[in-house]
């Protein structure tokens, strides 16, 4: 068994991180490696597991237009998905900084106040920034910030799950990422000027907001791959009803803290279990 | 608000919320990362992108919904069992929409 599971190991791209988690660890070392999570989780012959393998073909890219493009092609879904309700995404339901600062601003706030909110409201970007910031270390800044303008919770979502599991090259994760974000803000972009000027009749039907959670969780599964990390996200959702309350957009960045920190401990239990 | 006051408030909104995004990134050099931090960063996109999704679908209007009436819910359990399944975004979205679709008048 040893033998070959190093063979094929060996064959992958490694991740520097995970190969020390699993070191460290190892909550199960057979889902931690990505190929047969995917083959254990599809049957052959149904219509998913070909579709995946024509995904893990497209992954293995090399040059920038093709890792620009694969990019581009992982959101593409999403952003259909929202289509339909762009109208109501330009006109009604743009992000949660946007509403405040308009509502704060039509009350008359003062110019710091309106700041200071929107910063409060989108302190969760520093976690992404942070988790995004070791696939990003070796660019030059030029990069850094033309891929940090394009960080947003959609691209955000889109990226890391296949980043942290290594399916990116190091030198094609720039254009992936690039080709997700132009893409989200073309969409954001399109979408906004088209509430603008049909914005009235955008309110009817659907809300954005039954779609949205929607799409985030077709990205976001695949970030659960172990029970560790299923610790975190479950402490994270229960966290999140609690402090669903809380000021400001608080309570998400207090969930997400409380679940990172539900993971650590689910770590150290299978690390002290273990040995 | 005068109108310089909007601009400035405009490009200070964007300018503070760039800066959140740029914040890791620009500090996260080339130097070798901390196995610690390593390991608590791997655990981020599970818990943020949780305590994104788990209110919007559990609140409606400010309260809090947990009940089987709450269509978007059933929707969001729909689309996380699709997920794990297919692990395909679009099966995923195609399969949630007509789930919900169902139970709208």
């Amino acid at each position: 068994m040893g033998g070959t599971r190093f063979a094929s190991k060996s064959g992958k791209r490694s991740h520097p991180r995970r190969t020390a988690r699993s070191r460290e660890a190892g909550c199960s070392r057979k889902s931690r490696s990505h190929e047969p999570l995917l083959k254990e989780k599809i049957r052959p012959g149904s219509i998913a597991y070909d579709l995946d393998g024509a995904i893990e073909e497209e992954l293995r890219t090399a040059s920038p237009a093709a890792a620009f493009i694969s990019g581009a092609n992982a959101i593409v879904p999403v952003l259909l998905a929202l289509l339909p309700f762009g109208l109501a995404f330009g006109a009604t339901a743009a992000g949660a900084a946007q509403l405040a600062a308009v509502q704060l601003i039509a009350a008359g706030a003062s110019v710091a106040v309106v700041v200071l909110t929107v910063l409060v409201i989108n302190l969760r970007m520093t976690l992404y920034s942070a988790s995004l910031a070791p696939h990003f270390r070796r660019l030059p800044v030029g990069w850094k910030c033309l891929l940090s303008y394009h960080l947003t919770d959609q691209a955000y979502a889109a990226t890391i799950t296949r980043f942290d599991g290594g399916e990116v090259e190091e030198r094609d994760k720039r254009w992936y990422f690039l080709g997700v974000g132009l893409a989200v803000w073309l969409t954001w972009q399109a979408a906004t000027m088209l509430g603008v000027f049909l914005g009235a009749w955008a309110s009817e039907g659907w809300s954005l907001d039954f779609v949205l959670p929607l799409t985030f969780i077709a990205l976001a599964l695949p970030a659960i791959k172990d029970c560790m990390a299923g610790a975190a996200a479950l402490s994270a959702g229960v966290a999140a009803v609690f402090a669903a309350s809380l000021p400001l957009n608080l309570g998400l960045i207090t969930a997400a803290l409380v679940g990172v920190l539900g993971g650590l401990v689910a770590e150290s239990v299978i690390q002290s279990r273990r040995g | 608000m005068s109108t310089p006051a909007l601009w400035l408030t405009i490009v200070g909104a964007g300018a503070v919320t760039f800066a959140l995004r740029l914040s890791f990134i620009a500090l996260l050099g080339r130097m070798e990362i901390p196995l610690m931090l390593g390991r608590v960063l791997l655990f981020v996109p599970a818990a943020v992108l949780k305590a994104v999704v788990v209110p919007l679908l559990l609140y409606e209007n400010g309260a809090l919904e947990a009940s089987l009436s709450n269509e978007r819910l059933l929707a969001g359990l729909a689309a996380a069992l699709i997920a794990w399944r297919t692990r395909s975004v679009l099966f995923t979205l195609g399969g949630a929409w007509r789930r919900s679709g169902r139970c709208r008048p």
